[in-house]
């Protein structure tokens, strides 16, 4: 059995087992210590099957710290693409910009990723498009913690009668409540910068009901 | 790594010295290795003694305050673009000042290894340091050198930027000039200076100035038919122009203007008038200099094109009331006058959001000020509330029309937050649909909330019934309030809702008289001046005026003036309660200017015995108000 296992793990690659080892180190319960990294993609569609990542953009945020030089932003080469998102994502079909195979995209986001908890609008969405692309690259699922800031969000909203939540809350809500500026929307490192400001007021918004561990913040969102 | 948001970083830096001297490409790579830092209000950045980071900041979003020596007072604030903490970098010391979040703050942390380099390659970045340090020594508070490099000032003791050295301050003129030439018309000079709103105009050749022409010159030359409206600007000119340079102190100009006996200044290149005009100095920009004067700031309100510089009024505005309350001037006066203010610069908001509006509004409307605001009783800024109310229209036009006025209040709701006043938690504001609607569909709602009177309605009248027009048109409100007072004449079981809701905030002290505080959240410990004390006396003051049909009275303190005069018999009481609102206002707005909050929650132990003993006089009216209320309206104990 014990054999059965381990040969299965060898099958993987190096850096998918780099990914799946730093798991294993104890977890960070203090946020400020924990690595959050923000991430956001841009897809040629909303269809989890048939569309694929176009843009993958990724910041990495310490202790309130955004450290520029340790960000990714990544752009993925197109075997087919829909001329429709293109317009509004302003990516041309290998346009401009170095493009790179999805194999190699996943590797390099896994290598940026570690074992941060990831933090995304809509979270669900991006997690879910990723996890396609690790699969048809013969991977495994990711193994993060993942936050939603649509969900965290609403938690820092009144509980009145008088006052009625929505059920969604777009990135745009967030952008124009927290004063955030909207350049480079729609644009994935654009969009996870949005999300990466709007999170930290989010989080010191919340810490009013008491100090906030992880392990709360993964409860609400 | 290169990147759309380190694009996004150089693009900011670019417009602040010094990085304005830096090549795109050395600007690009500077940007990678910044970090941006998310900073609370009122957390720390680096504090006195502290050894130096490895970098410096700038200031993305919000304001910084440096703090000095044990009292902390502030020396410098930050905004936009300024850059702090560089001096003991380069001079390898610790801080000589704590930096401390003044408002929800992003910065970027530039490393001063990747910076350094540049500062000794780059002259122009050298010069820029060197000159900002030297000013530093020499008059670190002069606004010409703001938004530099401040740091230690080893000389001179604390004093409050603004007001002592406020004559050696560089005068800030207007450098948008509107010129003519010699042979302009008079009329044609007239118009233009209408139109452009300024009371003089420079007459220049090869953009140096030759001479002036002013209101008075026109007046004493064209109106008075000494000369005909075609006269050629040279007849008429005042000329020679008494110029000087941009270098010149407020206390300068006030002098050249006074010997001169003349109303403006022209402000040249090299100071002479053989160089080109740069701005002109009137002797109403000197008045703004000189600053906190009521009717200056108003001036100054009306004739802000930008957000932008309505916050920097409102600045002054803080000032102006930090002062009255020093100078104990009475606070009944102080309230009217800081609320003029603050309507008036809503007013300048609403008119500039209309002008960016596509077209004029379809119909007649008016916004409201609801809550504290419209109470005329915000004295710090705290959160928005407003409405708006429209004329009605037919049914086929009520879509577009309500989409007209949610597109203005959006525009006006983002312009309140841009100076200061933060969105509302539970959204009543004009741009939510539910609270910007057609006369007609509002007195639907508030039929609604006095028909079926239950917490929520009881509530939201609370904070609606409350409201006072800021702008538009007053006949809409009127209409609205006859309808208020009609409505509850015929179901009057609504003042006993109101009434209950009145008294149902919890008790101030306690059994042993000891202040009640909050037993836990983020508040703990502290006591709660708004519910605890003054909303108690708020409740009751609406809920007693409504029932004597008194409009436009707002004011919690001038409606228990106007009870006393309608009762008599209860005059002590009322009086009572109006001192005791106006003492608790002011309770709050210091404890607020002095936390740099909306002095809602007080820590009891930093009362001194004399400030208990005012707090806990102002309880026993309140109590006795309440049971006034309660026996007149028949609240009984159960609904309680």
């Amino acid at each position: 059995m014990i054999n059965f296992f381990k040969k299965k793990v060898n099958d993987y690659p190096d850096y998918w087992q780099e990914y799946e080892n730093s798991f294993n180190k104890k977890p960070i319960e203090d946020p400020s210590l924990v690595r959050f990294v923000v991430l956001d993609t841009e897809t040629t569609g909303f269809d989890y099957l048939n569309d694929r990542i176009l843009c993958i953009g990724a910041l990495s945020l310490v202790n309130k710290n955004i450290a520029l030089n340790q960000s990714l932003e990544l752009f993925l080469k197109q075997d087919h693409y829909n001329a429709e998102t293109a317009k509004i994502h302003g990516i041309l079909k290998n346009g401009g910009t170095s493009c790179i195979s999805e194999g190699a995209a996943m590797k390099e986001l896994l290598g940026f990723l570690q074992n941060a908890v990831i933090v995304a609008h809509h979270a669900i969405f991006d997690i879910t498009m990723i996890n396609r692309a690790l699969e048809r690259n013969g991977l495994p699922r990711l193994k993060n913690k993942v936050l939603d800031t649509s969900n965290l969000y609403k938690k820092t909203l009144l509980n009145s009668n008088v006052f009625k939540k929505k059920e969604h809350y777009s990135l745009d809500e967030l952008a124009e409540k927290f004063d955030i500026s909207q350049k480079d929307r729609h644009t994935a490192m654009g969009d996870a910068y949005i999300t990466a400001i709007a999170f930290l007021k989010i989080r010191s918004r919340l810490k009013g009901k008491g100090q906030l561990q992880l392990k709360d913040l993964l409860k609400m969102g | 790594m290169k990147n759309t948001i380190s694009h996004r970083v150089a693009d900011f830096l670019k417009n602040f010295p010094p990085f304005n001297v830096l090549g795109q490409t050395d600007l690009e790579t500077l940007a990678q290795e910044i970090t941006i830092v998310y900073k609370e209000k009122d957390s720390v950045i680096f504090a006195e003694n502290d050894e130096p980071h490895p970098h410096f900041y700038v200031v993305n979003k919000g304001a910084v305050a440096l703090k000095k020596g044990l009292d902390k007072s502030i020396m410098d604030m930050c905004d936009e673009g300024d850059i702090f903490g560089l001096r003991p970098l380069m001079a390898q010391e610790n801080y000589k000042m704590t930096a401390k979040a003044h408002e929800e703050s992003i910065l970027y942390a530039i490393p001063i290894n990747i910076f350094k380099p540049y500062a000794q390659r780059n002259i122009a970045v050298g010069n820029f340091l060197i000159e900002s340090f030297a000013s530093n020594t020499r008059n670190p508070y002069s606004k010409s050198h703001r938004g530099k490099l401040y740091d230690e000032v080893p000389d001179l003791n604390p004093v409050a930027p603004d007001t002592q050295v406020l004559d050696l301050q560089s005068v800030q003129y207007s450098k948008k000039l509107v010129t003519c030439t010699a042979t302009t018309s008079a009329k044609t000079i007239a118009k233009r200076m209408t139109e452009k709103k300024v009371g003089a105009m420079l007459v220049v050749k090869d953009k140096m100035p030759i001479g002036i022409i002013t209101d008075k010159d026109l007046r004493n030359n064209i109106v008075t038919g000494k000369y005909p409206i075609t006269t050629m600007a040279r007849d008429i000119m005042v000329s020679p122009v008494i110029t000087y340079n941009k270098h010149m102190t407020i206390t300068q100009a006030q002098m050249a203007m006074m010997k001169s006996n003349i109303s403006h200044l022209c402000i040249t290149k090299d100071g002479t008038p053989n160089s080109k005009a740069i701005g002109i100095l009137s002797k109403h920009d000197v008045m703004v200099a000189l600053g906190n004067n009521p009717a200056v700031l108003i001036k100054a309100i009306n004739r802000a094109k930008k957000i932008k510089s309505i916050k920097q009024i409102r600045k002054s505005i803080t000032q102006l009331l930090q002062d009255y309350l020093d100078q104990n001037i009475p606070i009944k006066l102080t309230t009217k006058i800081i609320s003029e203010l603050n309507d008036a610069c809503v007013k300048q908001i609403i008119k500039l959001s209309l002008e960016e509006m596509p077209t004029k509004p379809p119909v007649k409307f008016a916004w409201l000020a609801l809550g504290s605001q419209g109470r005329s009783e915000q004295l710090l800024q705290t959160d928005q509330d407003n409405a708006l109310v429209f004329e009605n229209v037919p049914e086929d036009r009520l879509i577009e029309t309500t989409d007209y006025f949610l597109k203005l209040s959006k525009l006006i709701n983002k312009g309140l937050f841009d100076i200061g006043y933060d969105y509302c938690p539970a959204e009543m504001m004009a741009s939510n649909p539910n609270w910007c609607l057609s006369l007609e569909e509002w007195k639907k709602t508030i039929s609604q909330w006095i028909i079926n009177p239950g917490t929520d309605e009881v509530l939201l009248s609370s904070i609606f019934f409350d409201y006072n027009i800021t702008y538009g048109d007053v006949n809409l409100v009127n209409e609205l309030s006859e309808h208020i007072f009609d409505a509850t004449k015929k179901y009057p079981i609504f003042y006993l809702h109101l009434a209950s809701g009145a008294l149902q905030n919890p008790s101030p002290t306690g059994f042993f008289r000891q202040l009640l505080v909050e037993e836990d959240g983020e508040h703990k410990d502290s006591f709660d001046l708004k519910r605890r004390a003054l909303m108690p006396l708020t409740d009751a003051a609406r809920v007693l005026i409504l029932s004597h049909s008194v409009k436009s009275i707002n004011s919690t303190a001038e409606r228990f003036e106007k009870l006393a005069e309608l009762e008599p018999n209860n005059e002590e009481i009322f009086m009572a309660c109006s001192y005791a609102t106006r003492a608790l206002l002011k309770f709050r707005t210091k404890h607020g200017l002095l936390h740099n909050d909306s002095g809602r929650y007080i820590a009891i132990e930093e009362l001194t015995k004399e400030e208990k003993i005012k707090l806990k006089r102002t309880f026993k009216t309140i109590k006795e108000i309440q049971e006034l209320v309660s026996i007149r309206f028949k609240v009984s104990n159960l609904l309680r």
